[in-house]
Order: structure tokens, then sequence, then C-alpha cells
């Protein structure tokens, strides 16, 4: 728990993502806000609704009961299985994100109670290299499963992803198979996974495990899809239509079972899995 | 006419020299034909030299190669009976994506993969290769069908990667392939992969989930193509270009051989010299063999045991580093 605790007090002086200064240009609306006025409201923007990208620990913070939260493998990862560099050395570069972000790696995995219902979660963090899926990600989520098939509890993961972690070549890929090869076996088990996706989740992250939910629950005008936009746009060469890709234009398309605003994520949560648990703790 | 790569261009000349000479000769000239066997040996020579320093990005080349054999080509060499089945149910028929049963040496596969095509008219028809998600759709039916009367499955991928378009998203690509890597990993029949070609990232995984896994020796298999990742990396500092797409394959590890010193893949299948599609019915054979050898190891393993193999043998993948924590 020491680890747990540190870090948050870190992100409390830190309050992430939206710039300094006392007022904020939302990025949705462009309407001037009161900065502290989207804090107080969860970062959801009071004109327009548009839910800012929060960190893993302050999504922590709106979903599990208070100091219910116990992290489990924060010691995995990174490794360097292709001696890669671009720029600067994949390592540096790991190096980098973990200085700047408090975060080991762009995932925290543990388990906690929601609404007194104990669960094992995962929540991935963009700010850490984009929340890219590497192997040491895929193995936190592997053991994360596998956790809550030991427990017999459901398992709750909160996507934030660019895709997998190119730097870490065929292993990234394989690792999209290795966590649907064990939300397979949790299914198989009689596990509930409830999957939640936050903007934006693209890539080998929604192409595994964020898709295989049994329930899926998105953020309101999250982006979230296969191919980027301006892969597709080069692509197909044409524009793309109005809300393409949006949490909005899935539900509609039939991919989520929910578009849920962030304060109520908590009580959702909760009520799906009363509806498929026994009593709370 | 045969198509030659950039870099095999010092062998167009030789060969269409021997071909020249060859239609001259009546086969009596006798000076004519020690000339053609010279050249013909010279031009060997050459290829082998060629083809034994192969960099990743020319090996991607020929991975793309238009004269390489596609799925259906392998089909109609090693597979005696083979009926084609259409569609997923849902949406459609996939052309980017063929499969069905046929038989190999007296047992009965389901054999599916990616189907790219071979002039323009079928390679927008097969769509390049780059399927759709009823697709992959098809692909999981017919699997489960195999699954159903206990015929093992052996896929064949060759793809630029799964389509990015406006149809694919509305219909759930990332759905339909994250569906693929699940279901496939707990399927209870034999499951044997080969990249053919190009293992073009989800797209080409989508069909790779399996107990045995192979590559053609100068096949590539990859999280991003070259150029997607050269694009990411510098196309910010000026225009990139052969020589950085050269860059990228060499940094991202995409031959057959950086997959077997991964231990990713199981084994090589060596191609004739100058590729597989200079000798298809020979590069077929091989195929052939290895995928009769992996079923002969997989007989006797009852289902559920396959299918725990399978898992613990993804399980496996990936290299991290598990320090112990240093503020715990
Ligand atoms: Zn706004």
């Amino acid at each position: 728990m020491a680890w747990f605790k540190k870090t948050r007090e870190q992100k409390i002086d830190k309050k992430v993502k939206i710039p300094e200064g006392l007022w904020v240009k939302c990025e949705n609306c462009k309407e001037i806000v009161y900065k502290k006025e989207i804090e107080k409201n969860l970062k959801v923007c009071p004109k327009c609704n548009y839910h800012f990208r929060i960190s893993a620990m302050e999504r922590l913070d709106l979903i599990v009961d208070e100091g219910s939260f116990v992290e489990i493998n924060p010691e995995v990862t990174s490794g360097d299985p292709l001696g890669f560099k671009d720029t600067i050395p994949y390592r540096d570069r790991v190096k980098e994100y973990q200085k700047r972000s408090g975060l080991r790696e762009a995932i925290i995995t543990g388990d906690a109670l929601i609404n007194g219902y104990p669960v094992v979660i995962a929540v991935m963090d963009f700010s850490f290299h984009g929340g890219s899926m590497g192997s040491a990600v895929g193995e936190k989520i592997v053991r994360a499963a596998e956790l809550a098939m030991e427990k017999k509890i459901p398992l709750v993961t909160v996507a934030s992803s660019g895709g997998a972690r190119m730097q870490e070549g065929i292993f990234s890929l394989m690792q999209m198979a290795k966590t649907s090869a064990a939300i397979g076996r949790l299914k198989e088990a009689g596990i509930l996974y409830i999957s939640i996706l936050s903007d934006p989740t693209f890539g080998g992250v929604t192409a595994s495990f964020a898709m295989l939910g049994d329930v899926i629950i998105a953020e309101p005008k999250s982006l979230i899809g296969f191919a980027g936009q301006r892969v597709i746009e080069q692509t197909i060469k044409q524009q793309l239509p109005e809300n393409f890709q949006r949490a909005e234009f899935f539900l509609e398309h039939g991919m989520i079972d929910m578009v849920v605003d962030r304060k109520d994520l908590k009580e959702t949560l909760g009520m799906l899995i009363g509806h498929l648990s026994s009593a709370p703790q | 006419m045969k198509y030659y790569l950039e870099f095999e261009k010092p062998l167009e000349e030789l060969e269409t020299k021997i071909d020249e000479l060859k239609r001259l000769s009546d086969g009596k000239d006798l000076d004519i034909t020690s000339e053609i066997k010279k050249l013909e040996k010279k031009a060997k020579e050459r290829r082998s030299e060629i083809f034994s320093n192969l960099s990743p990005w020319q090996k991607t080349m020929i991975a793309r190669h238009p004269d390489r054999p596609y799925t259906l080509d392998y089909i109609s060499l090693i597979a005696r009976d083979f009926i084609e089945l259409h569609g997923d149910r849902r949406f459609a028929d996939d052309p980017s994506l063929v499969g069905g049963f046929g038989r190999i040496k007296d047992v009965t596969f389901m054999i599916i993969g990616h189907q790219k095509g071979r002039g323009t008219k079928e390679r927008i028809y097969r769509n390049f290769g780059q399927p759709h998600p009823e697709g992959y759709r098809k692909t999981l039916r017919l699997m489960k069908l195999a699954e159903r009367f206990r015929r093992p499955i052996l896929t064949f991928i060759d793809t630029p990667g799964a389509f990015p378009g406006i149809g694919a998203e509305e219909r759930g690509q990332a759905e339909a392939i994250a569906t693929n890597l699940m279901e496939m990993s707990r399927l209870k029949t034999p499951i044997i992969s080969v990249v053919i070609g190009e293992g073009g990232s989800g797209g080409a995984i989508a069909l790779g989930v399996a107990d045995r896994l192979y590559m053609l020796e100068h096949s590539v298999y990859s999280v991003i193509s070259p150029e997607g990742c050269a694009a990411i990396l510098w196309k910010k500092s000026g225009e990139i270009g052969p020589e950085e797409f050269s860059k990228a394959a060499e940094a991202l590890r995409i031959t057959a051989y950086d997959l077997l010193k991964f231990k990713v893949i199981d084994e090589v299948i060596p191609e004739p010299l100058g590729g597989a599609h200079r000798d298809p019915a020979f590069t077929a054979e091989r195929i052939a063999e290895t995928v009769m050898r992996a079923l002969e190891e997989m007989k006797t393993k009852t289902p559920s045991k396959l299918v725990d193999e399978r898992y613990r043998r993804l399980r496996k993948i990936g290299i991290f580093e598990e320090g112990v924590s240093d503020t715990q």
C-alpha cells in the first residue's frame, strides 16, 4: 500500500492534462471555462459535457470504494526485446515516461471494491507512452484476468490507448492474442468481464481485450476504433462523417452496450455487478 | 514476362539473354548450348549471392512480390477435393479471405487464408488482401464448423492488414478481430498457421492463434508495416522513402529468422532460391510436409490438453522486467 499512497499524493499536486492557469479552453466546445469548475465536475466540461482525459489514479478514485484499492504487480515494467532506438533508445523513452507520469507502466492493476463488490480492476493511463500495449501491459492484464478467475470475482478494465506499442515489435502484437486468450478462459469459467472504453481507444487494444467485454461501456464522445482517422482518410480519400468513431457512433452501430457519463459510471458498474454477483461484502 | 525487384536487376539482363539464346537455338548448335549453360551457371551464382544477403526490407519486397503464390495457389497444389465455402451469415462474403474443406495427404482440413489478387481487376476484387469484419466472421464460422467435426484447421497468413475504412469501422473491425483471437484460443481442434507472405499486424494475427506457427523463409510478420513505422518516427523531419522504410524494417525485426530467435514461431519453412514464386510446387510440398508433421505431433492430445497447451504457449510470449518494487 505504501506505493499506492505515495503515488496518490504525487498526483494531487500534478493534476494532469488541463493546462495551467485559472481558465481553460474546452477542446470540444471551445468555451472558456473556470478550471476549478471543471475539476469539481470530474473533469467534465459543464458547458458541453466533454469528458477530459483523466489519469489512471483519478479513474480509480472515481470508480472504486475509497481506500479499497490494493495494487498488484506494480513491479512489472517494459523490457526492450528489440533493442529499439528511434530518436532516443526505447529504454530511455520508457524511463522518461516513468519520471514524467509517476507511473511504471501504461496500466495499473489491482483488486478493489465497487459499491462493496470485490472486483479485479485494470486501468490504462494514456499519458504513459500513449497508453500503448507492450509485453508489460499485456502481462499485467493477463495476471489480472487470472486473479479474477482464481478469486471468482468480476474483472473490470478501463482502456485508454493508441494501440500496440510499436517499439516492442512482434511482442506487442502477440499481446493481443495473449490478453484475448486470457479473457476467453475467464469467460469459460463464468466470470463477468466489464470493459470500459475511454478517450481514446484504438488499434491493438480495441482489437483485443477491450472489445471482448460481456458488457462494454464507453464515455461520452470518446474516440474509439480499429484504424486511426488519418490512416482511413488516406486510404479511402474521402472525408469522414460527422461523429465518426465516437462512442455514440459505436452505440448506434451496435458495437457497445451504453454510453455512460463519468458521474454515473460507478453506480452503473455497481448495478451491473449486482445483477450478476452474490451480495456485496 | 518475369517480374524483377529492384535488387534483382543484375539478374534481369542475364536471364533475358538466356531466354533469347534459348529462342534462337534449335538445340543443335553446340556453341549456343554451351553459352547458355555458362550463363545459367552465372545467373544461379548471382542469384544465390543476392539471396544469401537479403535485408529485412528486401525480404518485405519478396513477401509482397506480385508473382508470389497466394493461399488459393497453395491450396490447389497441396489439397485435393477443395470446396470453398462462403459468407459470414451476417452481412456479406469477403473475397479477401477464403476458406473451405480440402484434403492434404488423406486428412481433411479446414483451410483458411488471406487472398490477394493477381492483376488489377482481381486485386481490387480481393481488396488487396485486406479483410473487412465480415471476412473474419466468415473464418470464425468455418473454424467452428471444423471444430464440430473434429477437423484440424490450417490457416495461411498473407495480408497488408485489416482494411481501414468507414464500413469496416461501422461493422466492428476491432470486435471481429478480437473475437477471432479469443475464440481461436479456445477451439478444441488443432490449429496450424503459416505466414506465407505479409503478416500485417492485427489483420494477420486474427488468423494466427495456433498450436504451431510457421513462416516461409522470405515472409515477414510485424506489428506495423515498415512504411507505417517510418512515418511515425521520421515524417515530422521531412520526406520519407525507401531508406527510411529499410531502417524501420531493420528496427522492427520482422523476418522469419528474427521471429524464430524470439521463439514466437516454431520453424522457418525454406523457400527455393529466388523465392517461393520461382518454384511454387516445391514450396507447397515443404508446407505440406511441415503441416503433416505438426499434425502428427498433436494427434494424441485430448482437446482440453490441446487448448491448455495453446494457452500456455501464448501466456509465455512477452519480454518484461520484474524487479523488486523500490518503494514498497
Ligand atoms: Zn465544452
